[in-house]
């Protein structure tokens, strides 16, 4: 069978190793999560009153409460609670509802998949934009915060598109591993919810971490979080550069669990086709 | 100039004997090594090759293996063994409407449909206006596609799958919808995308279609091709085989 005259685009015996394949798909497809983005900031916004504003203001309003509450508690250890509080947690609010938003739509998306050719990182990759996005805005009620409270607006800051980056990276795989995981399992979404409930408490988010006890100190320490939130705290709060190895340790750490994520999801997206 | 080229392509599904949908169920199984599999070939040894610009249409019952096969060229399921060979960008026109998202407007779900199939934002907002015309909906394109009738979001849908420019359409029954204008106009376009070298795949079960749009025919059975003609001779045989079906029956 002669095939001169076929120059393949597609040929399914080429087989480069598939981490490569698909992070090069994942580029030719970046219109398309250029459009996922935006097709999920227009649909939440769509038909609600306050739109973009929501967003901003639903951890204004959440740190609020949780100020009155936790302020009490904290009155002593923690200066300018509001701020402390405030930075911590849409550091975790990114996390969290990025992981979340990709769990949620691997089902919709592999429905979409089995349909016609899409490289499914794609659907991490826009939940991952959009969790951006969201980051961006919530700055918004911390600025307002920090002037309402008098609290200094330190150079420092200039730090944190590093922090963030390195934040991301750690988001990335965490949301690689849940996407895979739940495109097999139904129960995993809700098990993940109880996960990070309980992450939430043991990351030093509502308290400082010198009120844990000597003791449980090293549950802290295995907590990759409690490393990722003080790069990205310290230069709000704290108006310092975070330390060298903590920028490291953090940054490998980070690295690591991409690299893992990737490749886990990358072996399992072959077959993910497959399932049902 | 040949555009897809199949060898001895085979598919399986593995089908996990019982559905096992929680990861706690799914340890427990492992650990007793009770996860059983049932292997099916929805696809079998199909060698097929296509020359640009032919018309061909699959047929075969329910389970035949036709929107398989349609997968399989469009890289949706790696094959398990032989090699497939696609020349030219893939256009599936499979389920119209499929992505389409019921709060966005006309207009962003072409852009979303557009970059579905992988092209870019720049090149979809050059086509905008055309598709639009196309499909008739210059008045409608700025409300949300859940006030479409489905013949509307059809006409869109198809607008964008063949507008952009696709060497080779898979076509799944997706021209059933619509009244008879819209099936001339879809007929129509395909003819001109035709005058341009483009290749078709068509898979539906009225023969009539099969009859009208093809010059070419296979026939699958099992996942295998049974026949493999010119179109009156196996739109026939397959023909007269239903009847004989239909009196076993």
């Amino acid at each position: 069978m002669s095939t001169e005259t076929l120059v393949p685009v597609y040929d399914s015996a080429r087989r480069r190793p598939r981490w490569i394949e698909e992070a090069a798909d994942l580029w030719k497809y970046r219109g398309l999560v250029h459009e996922l983005v935006i097709r999920d900031i227009k649909v939440r916004y769509k038909r609600s009153v306050l739109g973009m504003v929501w967003t901003m203001l639903a951890p204004l309003l959440n740190m609020v409460a949780l100020t009155l509450v936790f302020s009490q508690l904290f009155k002593q250890a923690v200066r300018n609670y509001p701020v402390y509080f405030m930075a911590g947690s849409i550091f975790w609010a990114y996390f969290s509802q990025t992981t979340n938003t990709a769990a949620s739509q691997s089902q919709a998306s592999n429905d979409l998949a089995k349909r016609m050719y899409v490289p499914r990182s794609v659907f991490v990759a826009s939940a991952i934009g959009g969790g951006l996005v969201n980051l961006g805005l919530s700055l918004l009620p911390l600025l307002l915060i920090l002037i309402v409270t008098g609290f200094p607006l330190y150079p420092s800051w200039a730090f944190l598109p590093v922090s963030i980056f390195i934040v991301t990276l750690f988001t990335a795989g965490v949301a690689l591993i849940l996407f895979t995981l739940t495109s097999r399992f139904a129960d995993v979404r809700e098990m993940y919810g109880v996960l990070i409930q309980t992450w939430f408490f043991l990351t030093p988010i509502v308290y400082e971490p010198s009120i844990v006890p000597f003791r449980y100190r090293v549950i802290l320490s295995l907590n990759p979080m409690y490393y990722l939130i003080q790069i990205f705290r310290k230069p709000i709060y704290d108006g310092l550069v975070p330390s060298l190895g903590l920028v490291l340790l953090s940054l490998s750490m980070s690295v690591a669990v991409l690299v893992t994520g990737w490749i886990y999801f990358c072996h399992r997206t072959r077959t993910m086709a497959y399932w049902s | 100039m040949r555009v897809i080229e199949l060898e001895k392509v085979t598919l399986r599904y593995r089908i996990p004997r019982e559905r096992i949908l929680s990861l706690k169920e799914y340890t427990i199984r492992k650990i007793q090594r009770r996860v059983a599999y049932d292997d099916l070939e929805a696809v079998k040894d199909v060698d097929l090759s296509v020359e640009a610009g032919e018309r061909i249409g699959v047929i075969g019952r329910n389970g035949a293996g036709k929107s398989t096969l349609f997968r399989v060229i469009s890289r949706v399921l790696p094959p398990s063994d032989g090699r497939v060979r696609v020349a030219g960008r893939v256009a599936p026109i499979l389920e119209l409407g499929l992505g389409f998202h019921g709060e966005l407007t006309g207009r962003e779900n072409v852009m979303l449909q557009s970059a579905l199939l992988g092209y870019s934002r720049g090149e979809t907002r050059q086509r905008l206006d055309r598709i639009v015309e196309w499909a008739e909906l210059q008045d409608f394109i700025d409300a949300p596609t859940r006030t479409y009738s489905t013949g509307m979001a059809a006409r869109l849908a198809f607008a964008v799958a063949t507008d952009v420019d696709p060497d080779i359409l898979l076509v799944d029954e997706a021209l059933a919808v619509g009244d008879e204008r819209f099936q001339r106009k879809c007929h129509d376009r395909m003819e001109t995308l035709r005058g341009r070298g483009k290749t078709f795949m068509l898979v539906s079960h009225s023969l009539n279609t099969i009859r009208e749009n093809c010059d070419r025919v296979v026939w699958l059975h099992h996942g295998r091709v049974v026949r493999d003609g010119d179109t009156a001779t196996v739109t026939d045989a397959y023909h007269q085989w239903s009847l004989g079906e239909a009196d076993r029956v």
